[in-house]
């Protein structure tokens, strides 16, 4: 019975705390940078499209919602020929992030995707890309590292050593 | 004009109820809310009232369906007649010295009567449905109904003999130097138990117990036949009320030095709505009690206490009349 009273006396008491509730179209919740929200395709500094059509991201992807195809371009880079992500499937768990070898698959924080329609919320590569950079300003997959075009040899680029000759390296 | 005056009362009255109930569930909404630390319904007009006109719309558009399982005659019948009971008891409420319908010899009997009519409401409905969870919570809710009825009637009965009157308007005079919350405590208590378990209200809403018997007796109604079950709830809710107001706390008249800063209607709605709110914190706070739980509660404290606080009564009366 006491016990009955004091539930009833610690109930009261919430009437003078502070709600919880976040009144949320008026009033936006902070989102971190990091947040995990809609997936982006971003740009190397000199504007070009960071993905080189992988697959890896679609092949980490546990829903299976990227869906993407290679090209070659005439000086020998790779590049998508399309990219599209099903975001009615996308769970944003961002293991394609971690997954892409030259940061151009981005988690972004907005999440704020409704459709009527449930057609779009698939994004094409027009829809996905952005002129930007994203979390990474300085990176240039093609620069660093990254297989013989037509504007560098191999092991020409900034973190690589000259190749071996493995027909040289006899005893 | 005189014989119109308790016909104008009683719409007022009518009115009254039904947009007060309306107004109860939003305002109940909003309640549970605040001391669950969360708004309630607040986005449709100011501090979202409009929350009852949309509820309302909704409730009048939805399709009127009868199960064909169901005993036509009395399904349509169980929801109207909650109301028309919980109805006719608010005519022996007294409002103020001269705002009552009728100022009968046995106002308390009278509404006792209504309350126990409400049952046939809740248990038909339960039988109509053809439907085993209705058929439970219908049941429970006589079963409930019929032994919180035995000490609901005998917990008055100290008031009763302290006043030597059934009318109500007499029982609010003779609180004119003490409210009975003081001398009749033991049957405030066993009344404000009985009461809930009455217009079965959480936590005694075992008829209903959602978590178990998806909605118990009205698991079949939807509608404005749900509607008028949810009405009669309400209605039975600030009947309650009323009566607590009426029975132990001086009914219109306001507390002895400060009486006359409000006229009586006021001191009597401003009370009403005090109880009203704490029935809704007793529903934001305790949890319901197991079936067998009630039953024992009602017949083996509570009905000791009010057989106690009748012989205390009878004692203390005899006592100052020697």
């Amino acid at each position: 019975m006491l016990s009955q009273l004091r539930t009833i006396w610690e109930i009261f008491k919430h009437s003078f705390t502070k709600l919880d509730t976040v009144q949320y179209p008026e009033q936006k919740p902070y989102l971190a940078p990091r947040y995990r929200g809609r997936i982006v395709l971003t740009r190397d500094p000199d504007g070009e499209e960071r993905c080189v059509a992988c697959n890896l991201c679609a092949a980490v992807c546990p829903v299976d919602c990227i869906a993407l195809q290679k090209d070659t371009r005439e000086d020998g880079t790779w590049y998508p020929e399309f990219f599209r992500i099903n975001f009615s499937r996308c769970i944003m768990c961002g293991m394609c992030e971690e997954a892409c070898p030259t940061y151009a698959i981005q988690l972004t924080p907005d999440f704020e995707m409704c459709e009527y329609d449930r057609q779009n919320m698939v994004y094409e590569k027009e829809n996905l890309l952005i002129d930007g950079v994203g979390k990474y300003p300085d990176y240039n997959f093609y620069r660093v590292s990254g297989m013989q075009t037509a504007f560098k040899d191999k092991g020409q680029a900034k973190n690589e050593a000259e190749p071996i000759d493995t027909k040289s390296l006899l005893p | 004009m005189a014989e119109l005056k308790p016909v104008l009362l009683a719409l007022a009255i009518l009115l009254g109820g039904v947009g007060g109930a309306a107004v109860l569930t939003w305002w109940e909404r909003r309640l549970l809310g605040f001391w669950q630390d969360r708004y309630g319904p607040n986005r449709i007009g100011p501090f979202g009232i409009g929350q009852v006109v949309a509820d309302m719309i909704k409730l009048l558009t939805k399709d009127d369906w009868v199960p064909p399982f169901a005993d036509k005659v009395v399904f349509i019948f169980a929801p109207t007649a909650i109301v028309v009971a919980m109805m006719m008891g608010f005519a022996v409420v007294p409002f103020a010295p001269d705002v009552v319908i009728i100022d009968v010899n046995i106002g308390l009997l009278f509404f006792l009567g209504m309350t126990s009519l409400a049952v046939y409401s809740v248990l038909l409905g339960g039988l109509a449905s053809n439907n085993k969870y209705a058929l439970l919570g219908g049941l429970r809710s006589a079963a409930q109904m019929v032994s919180y009825e035995v000490f609901m009637g005998l917990s008055l009965m100290g008031i009763v003999m302290i006043t030597g009157s059934f009318s109500l308007v007499d029982i609010v005079k003779a609180q004119e130097n003490m409210w009975f919350c003081f001398s009749q405590a033991l049957g405030l208590l066993v009344f404000l138990v009985a009461g809930i378990a009455e217009s079965h209200r959480l936590p005694f809403d075992l008829p209903e117990a959602e978590h178990e018997l998806t909605a118990g007796f009205h698991t079949e109604y939807g509608g404005m036949k749900f509607a008028m079950f949810m009405l009669g709830e309400y209605l039975g809710l600030m009947l309650i009320s009323c009566m607590i107001v009426t029975l132990f706390f001086g009914g219109w008249m306001g507390p002895a030095l400060i009486s006359h800063w409000l006229p009586p209607v006021v001191w009597f709605g401003l009370k009403v709505f005090i109880v009203i709110n704490f029935f809704v914190l007793l529903r934001a706070a305790i949890p319901r009690p197991r079936y067998d739980q009630l039953m024992s509660l009602g017949w083996k404290i509570m009905l000791p206490i009010t057989l106690i606080n009748l012989v205390l009564t009878g004692w203390v009366l005899l006592a100052m009349e020697a």
